[in-house]
């Protein structure tokens, strides 16, 4: 429960301090940190349009997505205590639960009829297949090395006592933070703040939505990216006391959202055709995280 | 309550019976009196279905003939599950094709045959799953495979259908081939045909026989589920075949081979362990080559078809995972890797048949299947559209619908694999988990092509006439299905009880223990489901609370200042996948044909892409092509000439009478050369 409520928290901010980040670190004076939670309030107060091809799907698409989001909320365990939802197994309906809402908005952006929303589906529909292997394989790694299979335990039962499970605790960090971007369509995979429609992935799906849907669907993406940083945040927290491990928690997304930040305003996009390739690496490292698990059990080698 | 005995035979009498009628009835009451025939037959399966889970195991005997010897009729748990697929399915699956069919009372004979067809299929399908011999199962099997082929047939004026039936015929006798041999061997060991012998002589045999006996029935009952790479005919039988059939085979038909293959499993009852590594690793491949497969058909039958290989594939994984549980001694793994995949049976054989049964309403309503040439179907059968992204979400496997349920199941063994000290699984596991996380992925990817290229969007294809044709009372099979899928991802506690008694057939007693503490998580799927659900409900009374006082209109889509007509310019299926087809290319055989643009007035211009299968192509036409380059050397025997032909056969004749005198004479000659002394 704890840790809902602090993603919930972190999700108000998120945006903004990615925003804070990339103004200060280009010179600009830049807006302020709660701007994007106030657009979208505004969104929310404001009417929506809907285009006359579009159906029923267009509709509950954003209530989809963003109730998945939600609901994998509650799975995230927070140190000690568990999630409000936790069983054997938990991770695989958490991973397909985010499934459920991205099937849903990939369909929806097929309904408008647009020319270019169908481009934006087509490529967040492979991206996301190609993320998947990643997210399971390092799950899987730390089943191994915990030997038990819900998200709480296995976060209860990873010790840091050699260097070789630091190296693994830090690349599962890293590979968590690169899906969370892949997801959330940031920078080396997507550019949110590009203007041409032919380079967005997850933008230009969303481009006939307007009003409430448009805001439930800007406010779901900083909630994922809470949500993954609660993840990242669970790596490090392990044995902490409660109040010592909210503040550990606190900071490690805010270094999340500032990561983000340099990453945008550093990096270019890739070209599209390179981004399968980038994905896949992502898969290829979580199974170094395998290999040195194997290693650490003293099963290999 | 009816005895097991003559449920069964009353209800082959009655089709039986029903057959015969056929020549004495008028069409509109012959299409009324078959589907009625199969909707009572299916429900004396259910009861007797029922009856055998309360019984455990029923056993009777007929006397048999002097060939055959005593038929033994065993139903345990397992046939019971499937009897329960069976009859649900062809239940529903008839009364959908009753309206189907109602299109097609003027043509008599068609009629006749068809009906007849599914009659026989339905009464040889039960009988498969209660023979516990040898001779009888394989007259049953016979005669299931030539049912299944002239229900296959029905528009058999059409040539590509008949090419497409006889395929599926031959490629099953192939089947029915490794069948026979499976049982000689087994016939020659144990001296009768009676399936009772087999565990106990098989468990004298040195380990490698067994595992060859396996993977000859393998193959033989591989054939009929599909299995890589014996898949080559679902895609060409499932397009020929009308659609109610095409849902019946995918759904329950070809399950009969993976009923085969439990069968089998449990005779045997030994060798678990390589046999299951056997399994896994071809249902692996099974799975993603299907899929890899679908999302490039544009033919949404085929696409469906593919998408059963990929389900056969998970069932597999399921089987696979089971075995090597049972074999290396891991109750756990054998439980929840045999469940998922007795589960997923159940499941797919709910949601393809749906799907397959909406493909349907989309031929009747459009009169093409081809996904590339429509769009917005949504508005013109919205019932069907709902219908279909039910199933579509069911068998991408997510929740809150019924697929995702049994690959948690899978999922949860592969998973708990990691948790045992098997250190020598865990890169196959690792292998497993990446293949079903992958099949997980590009289903999304082929269900969202699908769903959202016919249904949603405008029409692509302004040639094509769009025919409102959904109604409450033609769909009413159809939702029930919809709801059962429903039914099953929220409340799966339902399914499990008699499927954990299913399965302990497999894992002998230690159930009791492992039901308690796994039911716990399956059930708490369930109750998230259900909150996805609601929450979803309640979001949406959250939307139309604050938009009431807002402004909501309609306007034309977003054309980055272009207003003009985008029917054109939509995403279509292919575009759709380019992205994953470039990259999947080098896997596949695609071939394309490209015309571009030349001269200052460039003509029509073409790009066409067509996927085939690498494997077909090895191993179904390259041998074809083999075998008739070698019989055209003996070409010159058919020649058309009368006087020659009754030649041949008087050759034959005096060849077959002499034969005998030939053989004894030889013997004469051989006796002399060996006694002859240099």
């Amino acid at each position: 429960m704890v840790s809902t409520i602090l993603i919930v928290l972190v999700s108000l901010i998120f945006g903004g301090i990615i925003i804070r980040t990339k103004s200060i670190l280009s010179g600009r004076k830049g807006p302020g940190m709660f701007q994007p939670m106030h657009d979208i309030i505004r969104l929310f107060r404001k009417g929506s349009v809907y285009s006359y091809t579009s159906s029923f799907i267009t509709q509950i698409a954003p209530l989809v997505y963003f109730s998945s989001v939600v609901i994998a909320t509650l799975f995230i365990p927070f140190g000690q205590q568990k999630g409000v939802f936790s069983f054997q197994g938990d991770f695989i309906l958490f991973a397909y639960l985010l499934t459920v809402g991205k099937f849903m908005m990939i369909v929806a952006a097929l309904d408008s009829g647009s020319s270019f929303e169908g481009m934006g589906a087509s490529r967040e529909v492979l991206f996301s297949a190609l993320i998947e292997p990643a997210f399971f394989i390092t799950m899987g790694s730390f089943t191994l090395l915990s030997g038990k299979i819900s998200l709480a335990e296995i976060f209860a039962n990873v010790h840091y006592n050699s260097h070789l499970s630091y190296f693994i605790g830090f690349l599962a960090a890293i590979i968590l933070m690169l899906i969370a971007m892949v997801e959330n369509s940031r920078m080396p995979v997507d550019d949110p703040k590009t203007h041409l429609e032919l380079t967005m992935i997850h933008e230009v799906m969303i481009l006939d939505y307007s009003g409430f849907d448009l805001g439930l669907i800007l406010y779901t993406t900083y909630l994922k990216f809470a949500m993954y940083g609660a993840l990242i945040a669970n790596f490090f927290i392990g044995q902490l006391p409660l109040v010592q491990s909210i503040a550990v928690f606190l900071g490690i997304q805010v270094l999340f959202a500032i990561m983000i930040g340099i990453i945008e305003s550093f990096m270019a996009r890739f070209r599209m055709n390179h981004n399968p390739q980038y994905i896949l690496i992502l898969s290829s490292l979580s199974l170094l995280i395998f290999l040195g698990i194997l290693m650490f059990l003293g099963k290999i080698i | 309550m009816l005895p097991l005995k003559t449920i069964l035979e009353s209800l082959n009498i009655l089709i039986l019976t029903t057959i015969i009628s056929f020549f004495f009835l008028k069409p509109r009451i012959k299409l009324l009196v078959g589907c009625l025939s199969i909707c009572i037959a299916s429900l004396l399966t259910m009861v007797g279905a029922i009856q055998i889970f309360n019984a455990g195991t029923i056993e009777y005997f007929y006397p048999g003939s002097l060939l055959s010897g005593a038929i033994r009729i065993k139903a345990d748990l397992l046939s019971a599950w499937f009897l329960a697929i069976l009859a649900f399915s062809f239940a529903i699956g008839m009364w959908y094709g009753y309206h189907y069919l109602k299109q097609y009372l003027d043509n008599t004979t068609r009629l006749n045959i068809h009906l007849s067809a599914v009659l026989l299929s339905y009464a040889s399908l039960i009988d498969i799953c209660v023979i516990q011999n040898s001779l009888l199962f394989l007259v049953a099997w016979e005669i299931m495979a030539l049912s299944t082929f002239l229900t296959v047939i029905f528009d058999s004026h059409k040539n590509q259908v008949l090419k497409a039936g006889i395929y599926y015929l031959i490629i099953s006798h192939i089947g029915v081939l490794f069948l026979i041999l499976g049982f000689i061997w087994l016939f020659s060991q144990t001296g009768t045909f009676d399936w009772v012998a087999i565990p106990m002589h098989v468990a004298q045999w040195p380990a490698y026989q067994i595992v060859i006996l396996f993977i000859i029935f393998f193959v033989g009952f591989g054939i009929k589920a599909g299995f890589f790479p014996f898949h080559t005919w679902l895609p060409h039988a499932h397009p020929a075949a009308p659609a109610h059939i095409s849902g019946l085979m995918s759904g329950v038909i070809i399950k009969i081979g993976i009923y085969g293959i439990l069968r089998i499993l449990l005779l045997i009852n030994n060798q678990y362990t390589s046999i299951g590594y056997i399994i896994i690793v071809i249902s692996a491949i099974t799975g993603v080559y299907g899929v890899m497969l679908a999302i490039i058909q544009h033919n949404l039958k085929k696409l469906l078809a593919y998408h059963s290989i990929e389900n056969i594939g998970i069932i597999g994984i399921g089987i696979g995972l089971g075995s090597i549980g049972l074999g290396i001694n891991q109750p756990v793994l054998a439980y929840l890797g045999m469940g998922g995949a007795l589960l997923h049976v159940w499941n797919h054989a709910l949601f393809k048949s749906l799907l397959f049964y909406v493909s349907g309403n989309v031929y009747q309503s459009t009169h093409t299947v081809n996904v590339e040439r429509l769009g917005g179907l949504i508005r013109t059968i919205p019932q069907s559209a709902w219908l279909f992204l039910i199933a579509s979400i069911a068998i991408s496997g997510l929740p809150p619908f019924n697929g995702f349920i049994s690959e948690f199941l899978i999922y949860s063994g592969l998973f708990h694999g990691f948790t045992k000290d098997i250190y020598t699984l865990m890169f196959l596991l690792l292998f497993i988990i990446i293949s079903l996380v992958v099949i997980g992925g590009l289903a999304v990817i082929c269900f969202t092509k699908a769903f959202g290229i016919i249904f949603l969007g405008t029409p692509r294809d302004s040639k094509i006439q769009y025919q409102s044709n959904d109604s409450w009372y033609k769909n009413f099979p159809l939702i029930i299905i919809a709801l059962s899928i429903v039914a099953i991802g929220i409340l799966p506690s339902i399914v499990l009880i008699p499927l954990s008694r299913v399965v302990s057939l497999f894992t002998s007693d230690l159930e009791a223990v492992q039901y308690l503490t796994l039911t716990t998580p399956i059930q708490q799927v369930g109750w998230i489901a259900g909150l996805l659900i609601l929450s979803i409900l309640a979001m949406w009374l959250v939307k139309k609370l604050t938009q009431q006082q807002q402004n909501v209109r309609q306007h034309v889509t977003w054309g980055c200042g272009y207003t003009g007509n985008m029917q054109k310019m939509q995403y279509t299926a292919s575009s759709f996948v380019r992205t994953y087809r470039k990259l999947a290319e080098p896997i596949l055989l695609v071939h394309k044909k490209k015309e571009y643009p030349k001269e200052i007035y460039p003509k029509k211009i073409i790009h066409q892409t067509h996927a085939d299968d690498h494997v077909e192509h090895l191993l179904v036409n390259k041998p074809t092509q083999a075998i008739r380059k070698l019989l055209n050397y003996f070409a010159f025997i058919q020649n058309g000439n009368i006087q020659l032909y009754i030649l041949y056969g008087f050759v034959f004749l005096i060849v077959v009478i002499l034969f005998p005198v030939i053989v004894t004479q030889l013997k004469v000659v051989l006796s002399y050369l060996n006694s002859i002394t240099w």
